[in-house]
């Protein structure tokens, strides 16, 4: 959710610190082992943060590890060495891409290497083929799995049998083997601690996510807002750093509100908001730079999206809740984004449509992630119908060089761009 | 009924995309039809609750998809949009209720299509838990009652404990019926070709249980009787199709290339679970244990490295097969990323194999066929592939 | 004269329409994209040009009270001629070009370069002496592009001179492969007035005509000294960021395949555009404007670079697929459009004693039904429904589409308009009216 930036680009000063953070993380991950630490990975959406710093290992994203390697330009050798082994050309590019960086000495971002795990923390939450992802791993590494299944809302709620059986597991089987592998007991307050932490920094979120409701927004809350994710989804949430980072960019933002400013592009301020727009799916990351200036270019600001709440929807009022951790953990991760089934989704996006004042949406379908694009040609005929206002449909994959198709991406989206512009010139008010 | 006619009746309820056989027995018995996707759901619940579970798998090689390719991306699979090209022009309506067990992300997703896209009908995702310890075995219960109260609702026709222990004893005879059926294709493949066993396997579908088993035991016993030579064919295992289904002439082209298919994993709900389950005592725990421990290992199933490949290997073993077949659905993320554990585990074992992917509708058996048609001669010739 | 102009800058061919200010069209150019999209661009927008020039004698005659009914066999002289004038034109440049490129690159092998520059000599001649009977009047080969017309007469009489000769036939054709490149490259419509001028002297030597050479030439030269003032001009398709445009001149072909549908069949309301890269479902409103579309996704499969691929796989032309599969009484079921698996399965078929026919039929069909589930997409079919593309001139598809249509759809009224080819400059060339009008406003 976060990147290496290169030189030559305007960014925002929050962008500064969160690149500071992540530096500081990878490198005390590449002293893991000297520094005696244990070393947890985990997936982003659902994950238990909080926990595992509670336990003071070291958490490790492997999706986080695939998405910088694509923005890197890296992804696609690793994907091809991946190929090489075995794996399909069908199957999701984010495995392959992990399980091909492994086989080439897992240096991480910021070019150091990465200790292997000590325990695969497998949140088995909105996404099938994580599950088969730590089986994969499981294999390579042979240390020990924690599986928690959070079952998924498929009535479009949190049922007390779900919430009860995500809270059997962390009691019964995951919080054991944590202790276990950790070689130590869990201490509660200091997991409340962290969850205390977390609240705040997602109230602050919270606010950041309002502020599109601003003409003109001050934020892109798709290409923006995955650096804003950051570090709440990754490594950080519970931590001080996290609570710092959110509060200064709070503080931006705010700063940018008083001023009508836009927000900031790699090339330079958003200033003429033609089209205010939601976004449903994930971006591509090895051109999300002209990605993003596909909508930039154009003068289009996303206002809402769907991806930036994989790690959940707290601007639909979730909060961590450090007066009861393990049920506030269990809420956390049945809450995720793609754990909601398509009724669900689908209201959610009519709602940010609504309240954001969105011109229309545009669905970016991954190849890799079924999770997030089965479906999502209904959800686009039903929102279409449902606001009245139009959609586009664009595809593209996470980390898949080969699958990005740049002309074609961008003839739609002009032509999407146009088509609002034409309207408007048509209608009479 | 001679061989010949149990195999027509059989071809006839697969190609019948109408669902007539439910139809009739829907105007029969005036019961409540509840259809289920692959891979497992408990069967035993719907038929407590007076009505006819019936599988959807598809819609098969010879459909046109218009409508339901309107829906889904080309990376996707095939059998979510056929199954909405089903459903959209009225195939299914003879549904009740539409199960979707937890399977993959698509079919999950296909849930929430069904109950936007047919908001009058009954539909629910069924939660398999991947714990199979006392938190998931909780959890799974109450999966299990919601389902119960459901079909209550449905059927106005309570599920009691007594129905359940009858359901699972009529089921149990079935999942037994098929398992001499397996075990005697595996003694005298020659006498059980596989699209006829394949064919037998599909009717469960679609009948009343009782009458599947009487049709699978007339089978099987036909087939012991028939006359057919015995081939020198290798002795593989299919491995991957537990969801999109090949089609039949896929089937029949891997046998005549020289495979007699020894265990498959196809229409794989109808024997997910190995063993009986337990008659007496609670129902809902005999139901919880056996989804708990007694059944296949499949890629949908989370399964510890530890664990990896020992059922297929074990198959391998006890149908003395001396190769794999993989066969998987293009875009099926479960078994693509299963196989290349499987794979490993294999080449570990010395057990050779190979493999391919189809669609439901796949246009290229020829090619397929001559793939497998080497990896037998291969086999044959040196032990290896 | 006030004019607009749009361009449509296709992956195959480009063309261009120019529009008077009641919207009415004066002409249209069509040539071949190539690697140079200026050039491309340039000489479309030269051809419709040209084509406006003729349109407007060919008013200008009809209003000579005194030709009466000879003015329709006048224009088709005039025409004929002039294409005379301009293909002889070419066969001068690209002989030059042969020569040149001979003498640049010599004869590889060492073989003396002299036969080479006699043979190139004689295979002119005949295509010098042969012009005339091609581009006589009403011949189809009037309205072949210049490259695809002297392919076929070059590898005709080189065949003819390198067996006399005993020179490499190879060698001859490589020479030429060099030269066309050139040709395509350079323009020819500066020339207008030169071979307008020639037509005018050949025609009026023909024996019915010649009492009318006064009203000829007096209408010739207006025409010819006629300026068109080009007031704004708008571009698209395929290749339109190449296009030597400002932004704000540029639209999505999307937009411009609307528009055009709308202007060709007002009463469309959705539109399906087969090309050779995409496929395109497009929903306008009253006024031409675009709803809602869908495209093809990532997966090409169903689009006309499908048909090219069968047909290379067939060892056909494209254009001969559709009348084969026309005579299909048993159309076998494909279920591959997708383009890397479609020669497998085709040659699976073949190789189980299909008719080529019967697979051909169900090919298209397998097109079509993609297609179909690209409208269903974008909403539907509504009435009236207009087909544009190239895949629209297949009559196979056009078949299959009927079919569809009723069978999902019932009764939909369907335009096909043999000019459809033009739908997306003539979109353009709208927008670029409307442009100016707003700017006066």
């Amino acid at each position: 959710m976060s990147t290496t930036t290169t030189a030559d680009v305007e960014k925002e000063p929050s962008m500064i610190l969160q690149k500071q953070m992540i530096g500081d993380h990878f490198h005390e991950l590449a002293r893991a082992k000297e520094l005696g630490k244990k070393v947890v990975y985990t997936f982003v959406p659902g994950n238990l943060n909080e926990l595992i710093w509670a336990f003071d290992m070291l958490p490790v994203h492997p999706e986080i590890n695939a998405l910088q390697s694509g923005m890197r330009k890296k992804s696609g050798a690793y994907i091809q060495e991946a190929e090489k082994a075995g794996h399909s050309e069908d199957v999701c590019t984010y495995v392959k891409c992990d399980l091909g960086m492994m086989k080439k000495g897992n240096i991480g971002p910021t070019g150091e290497r990465l200790p292997a795990p000590d325990l695969l923390l497998l949140s088995y939450t909105g996404c099938f083929t994580f599950m088969k992802w730590f089986e994969l791993l499981q294999r390579e590494y042979g240390c020990p799995v924690a599986m928690l299944h959070v079952p998924y809302q498929g009535d479009g709620e949190i049922t007390p049998a779900m919430k009860q059986y995500v809270v059997d597991q962390l009691r019964d089987s995951v919080i054991p083997l944590m202790e276990q592998v950790s070689g130590k007991k869990l201490d509660l307050e200091r997991l409340k601690g962290f969850l205390g932490s977390s609240s705040r920094a997602e109230d602050d979120l919270c606010a950041i996510w309002d502020s599109a409701k601003h003409k003109p927004s001050p934020i892109d809350s798709y290409f923006g807002g995955v650096y804003y994710i950051g570090p709440i989804f990754s490594a950080f949430r519970g931590l001080p750093q996290a609570e710092e980072y959110y509060k200064s960019l709070r503080a931006e933002v705010d700063a940018r509100v008083a001023a009508k400013r836009g927000p900031t592009t790699p090339d330079g301020e958003l200033k003429d908001q033609k089209f205010r727009l939601v976004v449903e799916g994930p971006p591509n990351w090895t051109s999300f730079r002209d990605f993003w200036k596909m909508f930039y270019g154009e003068g289009a600001v996303v206002v809402a999206s769907t991806y930036t709440k994989v790690g959940g929807l707290y601007d639909r009022g979730f909060r961590h809740d450090p007066a009861n951790p393990l049920e506030t953990m269990a809420e956390y991760c049945l809450g995720c984004y793609t754990n909601r089934n398509l009724p669900t989704r689908v209201d959610l996006i009519e709602k940010y449509i609504e309240e954001f004042a969105a011109d229309g949406f545009v669905v970016n379908s991954i190849k890799s992630c079924n999770s997030f694009s089965a479906g999502q040609l209904l959800m686009l005929r039903e929102l279409e119908k449902r606001t009245g206002r139009p959609g586009a449909f664009i595809e593209s994959d996470l980390v898949d060089p080969r699958y990005f198709s740049g002309a074609n991406i961008k003839n739609r989206l002009d032509s999407y761009f146009q088509m609002i512009d034409a309207k408007r010139a048509s209608s009479p008010t | 009924m001679d061989l010949e006619a149990i195999v027509q009746r059989s071809e006839a309820l697969f190609r019948d995309q109408d669902l007539s056989a439910v139809k009739e027995w829907k105007s029969r018995t005036g019961g409540k039809v509840i259809g289920f996707m692959p891979v497992y759901v408990p069967r035993e619940l719907i038929h407590a609750a007076g009505a006819l579970p019936v599988g959807v798998m598809g819609a098969g090689e010879h459909a046109e998809i218009i409508r339901g390719d309107a829906y889904f991306q080309s990376y996707i699979c095939r059998i979510p949009r056929s199954t909405i090209e089903l459903g959209v022009s009225g195939k299914l309506d003879v549904l009740d209720g539409f199960l979707f067990p937890a399977i993959c992300d698509v079919i999950r997703n296909l849930s929430g299509m069904w109950k936007i896209l047919f908001p009058q009908k009954y539909a629910r995702y069924v939660d398999l838990p991947q714990d199979f310890g006392a938190a998931g075995r909780a959890f799974y219960r109450r999966e299990l009652e919601g389902m119960a109260e459901d079909f209550t609702r449905l059927t106005g026709k309570a599920v009691t404990a007594e129905a359940l222990r009858r359901s699972i004893k009529v089921y149990n005879e079935n999942r037994r019926a098929i398992a001499r059926l397996y075990d005697l294709r595996s003694e005298a493949p020659h006498l059980v070709p596989t699209w006829e066993l394949y064919l037998i396997l599909r009717a469960a579908n679609v009948l009343e249980v009782t009458e599947h088993t009487k049709l699978v035991e007339a089978y099987a016993q036909a087939a012991r009787q028939s006359k057919r030579p015995e081939r020198d064919y290798v002795r593989v295992v299919v491995s991957g199709a537990f969801c999109e289904q090949p089609p039949l002439g896929l089937i029949r082209a891997l046998e005549s290339s020289g495979c007699y298919i020894v265990d498959d994993d196809w229409v794989l709900g109808a024997r997910y679970l190995v063993e009986d389950v337990i008659e007496d005592g609670d129902p809902f725990d005999a139901l919880i244990d056996a989804y708990a421990t007694k059944t296949v290992s499949t890629a949908s199933r989370y399964e510890s490295t530890a664990l990896k490949g020992k059922f297929l290997v074990e198959q391998v073993r006890s149908r003395r097969a001396e190769g794999v077949v993989f066969a998987a659905p293009s875009f099926c993320d479960p078994a693509l990323l299963e196989r290349p554990m499987l794979q490993a585990v294999l080449s570990e074992q010395g057990i050779p194999h190979t493999g391919f992917k189809y669609a439901e509708n796949t246009g290229q058996i020829q090619s397929i066929k001559e793939e497998t048609g080497t990896f037998a001669d291969s086999i044959k010739l040196w032990g290896t592939a | 004269m006030d004019c607009y102009v749009g361009i449509d800058l296709g992956s195959t061919t480009t063309k261009a329409v120019f529009l008077d200010s009641s919207e009415r069209i004066l002409g249209r150019g069509i040539t071949n994209s190539r690697s140079n999209y200026t050039v491309a661009c340039q000489v479309a927008r030269e051809e419709a040009e040209i084509s406006a020039r003729f349109n407007l004698l060919k008013q200008r005659l009809a209003s000579v009270p005194r030709l009466g009914e000879r003015a329709d066999e006048l224009m088709a002289w005039l025409s004929c001629k002039f294409a005379l004038a301009q293909h002889l034109k070419q066969l001068k440049v690209l002989q030059q070009q042969c020569q040149d490129v001979l003498a640049r690159t010599g004869v590889k092998g060492g073989e003396d370069r002299a036969p080479y520059e006699q043979a190139l000599v004689q295979i002119f001649e005949a295509l010098v002496s042969t012009s005339e009977a091609l581009f006589a009047p009403n011949q189809r080969s009037q309205s072949d592009f210049f490259r695809d017309l002297a392919t076929s007469l070059y590898l005709k009489e080189a065949e003819k001179v390198a067996r006399a000769s005993g020179l490499s036939f190879d060698r001859t054709v490589g020479i030429f492969d060099k030269a066309i490149l050139q040709v395509e490259n350079t323009s020819f419509a500066t020339f207008f007035a030169e071979y307008l001028a020639f037509a005018c002297r050949e025609t009026v030597k023909v024996e019915q005509f010649k009492r009318f050479e006064q009203d000829i030439s007096q209408a010739v030269r207006e025409v010819t000294e006629l300026k068109f003032n080009v007031l704004s001009e708008v571009g698209t398709g395929y290749g339109r960021l190449t296009l030597p445009f400002p932004k704000e001149q540029i639209r999505s072909e999307i937009l411009c395949h609307g528009l055009g549908a709308h202007y060709m069949f007002p009463k469309t309301r959705t539109v399906l555009d087969i090309g050779g890269q995409d496929t395109k479902s497009i929903q306008v409103d009253e006024s031409g404007i675009v709803t809602s579309f869908q495209m093809n996704d990532r997966c090409a499969a169903g689009c006309g670079r499908y048909l090219g691929y069968i047909a290379d796989e067939m060892n056909m032309g494209v254009h001969q697929l559709g009348p084969l599969a026309a005579q299909s009484k048993n159309p076998v079921r494909i279920n591959s459009t997708c383009t890397v698996f479609a020669g497998a399965e085709l040659r699976e078929r073949l190789s189980l004693g299909e008719k080529r026919e019967d697979i051909l039929a169900g090919l298209h069909r397998a097109i079509i039904l993609r297609a179909m589930s690209i409208l269903a997409r974008s909403g539907g079919v509504f009435s009236e429904f207009t087909f544009t593309g190239g895949v629209a001139r297949n009559e196979a598809a056009v078949a299959a589409l009927k079919e569809l249509l009723k069978e999902n759809y019932g009764d939909v009224p369907m335009n096909i308009s043999p000019d459809s080819i033009f739908t997306g400059a003539t979109g353009a060339a709208l927008f670029a009216r409307r442009d100016s009008k707003k700017a006066e406003a």
